[in-house]
C-alpha cells in the first residue's frame, strides 16, 4: 500500500474509533446538539425583542442568530478537536497508539475530521430549529455560508490543536484551556459588534484573527447585501497561518512528549 | 535461524535530568528468541521497553530493530512489532471487538474480521467481544490487551509484566498460549517480569538489570548455575540484596 493509502487508512481507523464513542452514548451525541439548541432559542427570543426595539436590528432581523450559528461552528470546531484528544488521555491510550504506525499527523488529520462530523450535527440540529421556529435560514447565504463556516472551523482546528498540544505538554491540569480559550478570543473577534468599537489595540489584535473578517463579512451581506469575498480571502490566509501555527505546536509538544516519556504516563 | 538480529542495542542510555533511569544497555536478541528483563521497580525495564518501540527517545546510543534504525525507520518497524503494558490501557467505552477493530486498521491488518475472531477464540474472549472494555475483570482486560497486541501477527513482541494480574490458572494458559504462538510464528518476545517461574519458563535468555544498568545476562539455567543457586527468584534477591558473587 503507498504511503498515502496507508496514512489514510490509518486516520479512517482513528475515526471509526470516534464515531464507535458517539455511537456507544447517546447522551454524547445529545449533548453535541443540545447547547447550540439552547442557545439558538435564547438568542432567537431576544432577537424577535429587541428587532421591534432597535433601528440597528431591524434592518438585519438574523444578524444575531447567523452570528450564534457561526461562533457555534468556531466553539464546536475547537471542542472537536480538543476535547476528543482529551479521550486518549482519559483512557491511557496515548501509549498504545504511537507504538502503532499512526503519525502524530495523522491523528491530527483524524481530529479534525471527526471535529467536522461533530460541527455539522451539533450546528445543523441548532439551525434547523432556528429555521423552524424563528424563519431564519442560515443556508440561504448560499455559498458565503461555506466560506463563512470553513473559515470558522478551521480558525477552531488551529485552537484546538494549541490546546492539545498544551495538554500534552502540562498535562490533563491545563485542559480547562479548551475552553477558556475560546472565550478570551470571543470578545475581539466582533461577533455581536463591529470591531470599530474595541479600544486600537484590541483592534490591532482582532485584524489578526480570521473570526473578525468573517463576522465583518456577515455583517456586509446581511445590512448591505454585499459578497465580500475579499475579506473571507483574508480569513483564509490567516488560517492558513493559524492551522501552521497550531499544527507545529502539536508535532513539537508531541515529540517533547517522546523525549520526557510523557506518552506513556499522561492520563488521568 | 534468520541472520538479521531480532533487537540490537548499543550504549541504550536515558537521562531526566541529573536522574539516569537507563545506562549504557547493550542487548542481542536473535529471532525466534525469548529474552527476560528482570529487575526490581525503578530498575529501568520499562524505560528501555518504551525506547525500543520508540515512544520515549533516547539521551544516547543507537536501536536496531528487524535490521532497521528505530530512529530512522520507526514506523515502518513498528508495524512489525507490537506490545502490551498494564501501564497503558484502551478505551474504556469501546467494546472489545470496536478496539480490537481500530487497532487492525492502525496495523493494516488484512481480514481483520477473521484475526479478531481468531485471537478470541484463542484467548478465550469471544464471550467479551461485545462487552465495553472498561467493563472487564482486570484478568479479562489482560486477555483483551494481549490480543492488541497479537492483532498484527508480531514479529516483536515486547510484553510489561504480561500475567501480573491474571489468577494462576489463566496465567498458565496465557503462557503457554504466548509459547505456543513464539514457537509457530517465529516471533522474537521480550518479557519484563517479576514473575521468575514466568521468566524460567519462557525465556531462552536473560538480561538482569538493577538501577538501569545491566548487572548481569545469561540463560536461565546459566545463571542460576553461576550463583550456585536452586531458582532464578534466589538469583534475582541475591541481586536486589546486593549479595555478590564470591
Amino acid at each position: 500500500m503507498s504511503a498515502l493509502g496507508g496514512s489514510m487508512r490509518r486516520m479512517a481507523a482513528m475515526v471509526e474509533r470516534y464515531l464507535y464513542l458517539l455511537k456507544g452514548s447517546w447522551p454524547r451525541l445529545v449533548e453535541l446538539a443540545y447547547w447550540p439548541t439552547m442557545q439558538i432559542i435564547l438568542w432567537g427570543f431576544l432577537s424577535e425583542y429587541l428587532v421591534g426595539h432597535s433601528s440597528y436590528l431591524a434592518r438585519a432581523s438574523g444578524i444575531l442568530l447567523a452570528a450564534v450559528l457561526l461562533w457555534d461552528v468556531m466553539f464546536r470546531g475547537q471542542l472537536g478537536v480538543s476535547v476528543v484528544f482529551f479521550e486518549e488521555l482519559y483512557s491511557r491510550n496515548l501509549g498504545h497508539l504511537f507504538a502503532s504506525p499512526l503519525r502524530a499527523y495523522e491523528l491530527a488529520g483524524a481530529l479534525a475530521i471527526i471535529s467536522f462530523l461533530r460541527t455539522v450535527i451539533g450546528v445543523g440540529v441548532a439551525a434547523y430549529f432556528a429555521s423552524l421556529f424563528y424563519h431564519f435560514a442560515i443556508w440561504r447565504m448560499g455559498w458565503v455560508f461555506v466560506g463563512f463556516f470553513f473559515n470558522l472551523l478551521a480558525m477552531g482546528w488551529a485552537i484546538g490543536l494549541l490546546v492539545a498540544g498544551l495538554v500534552l505538554r502540562y498535562g490533563l491540569g491545563a485542559e480547562n484551556l479548551a475552553w477558556a480559550a475560546v472565550f478570551a478570543i470571543a470578545p475581539v473577534s466582533g461577533i455581536y459588534y463591529p470591531i470599530t468599537i474595541l479600544p486600537h489595540w484590541l483592534q490591532v489584535v482582532a485584524h489578526w484573527l480570521p473570526a473578525a473578517y468573517v463576522f465583518m463579512g456577515l455583517r456586509a451581506l446581511l445590512f448591505r447585501h454585499v459578497v465580500a469575498s475579499g475579506l473571507l480571502w483574508h480569513a483564509a490566509w490567516l488560517n492558513l497561518l493559524g492551522l501552521s501555527v497550531g499544527t507545529g505546536v502539536f508535532l513539537y509538544t508531541f515529540r517533547d512528549a517522546r523525549w520526557h516519556g510523557r506518552l506513556l504516563n499522561l492520563g488521568e | 535461524m534468520d541472520a538479521i538480529p531480532a533487537v540490537h542495542v548499543r550504549g541504550l542510555a536515558k537521562h531526566y535530568g541529573s536522574v539516569t533511569a537507563v545506562a549504557k544497555v547493550d542487548l542481542d536478541l536473535a529471532q525466534g528468541r525469548v529474552m527476560g528483563l528482570l529487575g526490581g521497580n525503578g530498575a529501568g525495564k520499562t524505560t528501555t521497553l518504551a525506547m525500543l518501540l520508540g515512544l520515549l527517545l533516547p539521551s544516547e546510543g543507537h536501536i536496531e530493530v528487524l535490521g532497521a534504525d528505530m530512529l530512522r525507520h520507526r514506523y515502518r518497524i513498528l508495524s512489525r512489532i507490537n506490545f502490551s503494558s498494564p501501564y497503558v490501557d484502551l478505551p474504556h467505552r469501546l467494546t472489545v471487538y470496536q478496539n480490537l477493530r481500530v487497532y487492525a486498521g492502525l496495523y493494516g491488518v488484512r481480514r481483520a474480521f477473521a484475526r479478531i475472531r481468531e485471537l478470541a477464540r484463542d484467548l478465550d474472549l469471544e464471550d467479551l467481544l461485545d462487552r465495553p472494555y472498561g467493563r472487564l475483570s482486570a484478568g479479562q482486560r489482560t486477555r483483551a490487551s494481549l490480543a492488541k497486541a497479537l492483532i498484527n501477527s508480531p514479529q516483536l513482541l515486547l510484553l510489561d509484566e504480561p500475567t501480573a494480574s491474571l489468577d494462576p490458572d489463566t496465567a498458565d494458559r496465557l503462557r503457554g498460549y504466548l509459547k505456543a504462538y513464539q514457537r509457530t510464528s517465529g516471533a522474537a518476545v521480550i518479557l519484563a517480569s517479576h514473575n521468575m517461574v514466568e521468566v524460567e519458563r519462557l525465556c531462552d535468555d536473560v538480561v538482569m538489570l538493577q538501577a538501569g544498568r545491566v548487572y548481569d545476562s545469561g540463560t536461565p539455567a546459566g545463571l542460576i548455575g553461576k550463583y550456585g543457586r536452586i531458582t532464578l527468584e534466589e538469583v534475582f534477591l541475591d541481586m536486589a540484596r546486593g549479595r555478590t558473587l564470591s
